[in-house]
């Protein structure tokens, strides 16, 4: 266990590989201590949260019958759209703020900024996936929902919108740290970007002009193949991954170059 | 063996870049007990920060050929809604020790008995004092870091801590930074003066006392 500290082996990758690894369990849990505690149904808040998100989404779209110009079941659309925007608008919300309430961590050489990012994501990825994977048992089980046809798929779409929502967040917290624009700024552009990322409509069901524009958006790749996945034959589905793998690895490089210069700039406090 | 070549840091300030260190050298071997003597503001704070791998350098490099502390009795990483036993647990985890091991030990240094299963946003200041205190000797380091005096609690805690610091680990190195002469002679053989971002080295501790408080004085004037 202690030779994990051992300095002159320090620089070696697989013992850097299992400092970080420890350092984002360490990070994780307490995480999930601060946020959520010990008190009522503790953790379990990590997916009921967002749960309630989705169905009251869910519900206020049956109500509304919002129009989305599918046949499709309006709660597999709403189901399908708004769980992904969970993870792309809260991932980044979490990263904004996550240095400055850390920055005594920093005290401890092992703990890094992207280690603070990292666990942090990791736990928005989990209450999000496992909210998604909960409400899509309920919805089959009460036969509300087919079962997915592909879920190959289902598993692709969603693990692209992971990268993308990880590395949009990881990209904007570490620039957020001494510009609080970006803060400002985000919060109602995650409120204009939303009608249009694809989750509450099909690509298909737009005129062609629309069409090109709106593809432009990464998330509404991810969300196109998500329900290709669900609902296959039903629709046709719009989608091209290459471009939106090419846009979160852009934002990746670009968001852990930037997490590379705050390295500099950041103090511990 | 700890090194610091050349190592410069400059911070902006409102008022442009200040150079807090301009380059600094350093060696510190094994069991090696070294002072860092330095008004407020010198870049003590810094260079320890420095040391500790905790910030880096702009300029030059820092090699540790041992393993280096964080600032000892630094309390500062407490998460206040955490309890004082989930600290412990989360300082275990990032150094890979196994928490149960030192639960006893921190129980009974620290001597906070059930406080420690509270939150620590209850703790009094020397409660928490305490606390960080005991779990700075939970995991063991070659060289320790010590800002400033280790003050901790009444007479009789500050005691059992410079009995379990210094002569329970007496064969450590260690870099006390402090503005006090008396406590840099009393546990170190060698001393550095830090001033305007520039090291001097003395051997000899009454001289360097002798620089730092004619310094003052003229500061004072």
């Amino acid at each position: 266990m202690f030779d994990a500290i051992n300095p002159m082996g320090e620089r070696s990758l697989s013992r850097s590989w299992t400092i970080q690894r420890r350092v984002i369990g360490a990070l994780l849990l307490r995480e999930i201590l601060t946020r959520f505690g010990r008190h009522n149904i503790g953790f379990l808040w990590l997916f009921v949260e967002p749960m309630m998100f989705t169905l009251g989404v869910t519900a206020l779209w049956t109500f509304a019958k919002a129009g989305h110009g599918s046949s499709l079941p309006i709660v597999a659309f709403a189901l399908t759209g708004y769980s992904s925007v969970l993870l792309w608008r809260n991932m980044p919300g979490r990263c904004i703020s996550a240095i400055e309430p850390n920055l005594s961590l920093l005290y401890h050489r092992y703990v890094k900024i992207i280690d603070i990012y990292y666990a942090r994501l990791t736990l928005e990825a989990m209450g999000a996936t496992i909210s998604f994977v909960i409400l899509t048992i309920f919805f089959i089980s009460i036969k509300w929902l087919e079962p997915p046809e592909d879920v190959l798929k289902v598993f692709a779409g969603w693990a692209m919108l992971t990268w993308f929502g990880g590395a949009l967040a990881i990209f904007l917290g570490s620039l957020a740290y001494d510009n609080e624009l970006v803060d400002k700024i985000w919060h109602p552009a995650s409120y204009l970007i939303f009608p249009l990322s694809g989750a509450a409509f099909l690509v298909d069901a737009l005129p062609k002009a629309a069409q090109e524009l709106v593809l432009y958006i990464p998330m509404v790749h991810g969300v196109e193949l998500l329900r290709e996945g669900y609902f296959g034959s039903a629709i046709t589905a719009h989608y091209d991954m290459a471009y939106m793998a090419s846009f979160s690895a852009t934002l990746t490089f670009l968001g852990l170059l930037r997490v590379r210069a705050l390295r500099n700039r950041v103090i511990p406090a | 063996m700890i090194t610091l070549t050349d190592v410069s840091k400059s911070y902006r300030t409102r008022g442009g870049w200040v150079k807090v260190l301009d380059r600094i050298n350093l060696q510190v071997k094994r069991g090696e007990k070294v002072g860092i003597l330095g008004r407020n503001g010198a870049g003590k704070s810094t260079m320890i920060r420095l040391i500790s791998g905790a910030e880096q350098p702009d300029r030059g490099t820092v090699t540790r050929q041992m393993t280096v502390s964080w600032p000892i009795a630094f309390g500062g990483a407490f998460q206040g809604t955490l309890t004082g036993l989930d600290n412990l647990r989360f300082i275990c985890r990032i150094y890979g020790v196994a928490p149960e091991d030192k639960i006893a030990f921190v129980e009974e240094f620290s001597e906070l008995g059930r406080y420690l299963r509270e939150p620590v946003k209850n703790y009094s200041s020397g409660m928490r004092a305490r606390l960080a205190f005991a779990i700075s000797m939970v995991i063991d380091f070659d060289c320790f870091l010590i800002d400033e005096v280790v003050a901790v609690g009444d007479d009789r805690f500050t005691r059992k801590c410079q009995e379990e610091l210094f002569e329970k680990r007496r064969d450590r190195a260690m870099i006390i930074v402090s503005h006090s002469h008396d406590y840099i002679k009393q546990h170190c053989k060698r001393v550095v003066m830090l001033e305007n971002g520039f090291l001097t080295y003395f051997d000899d501790m009454d001289k360097a006392y002798h620089v730092y408080s004619s310094d003052n004085q003229s500061i004072t004037n």
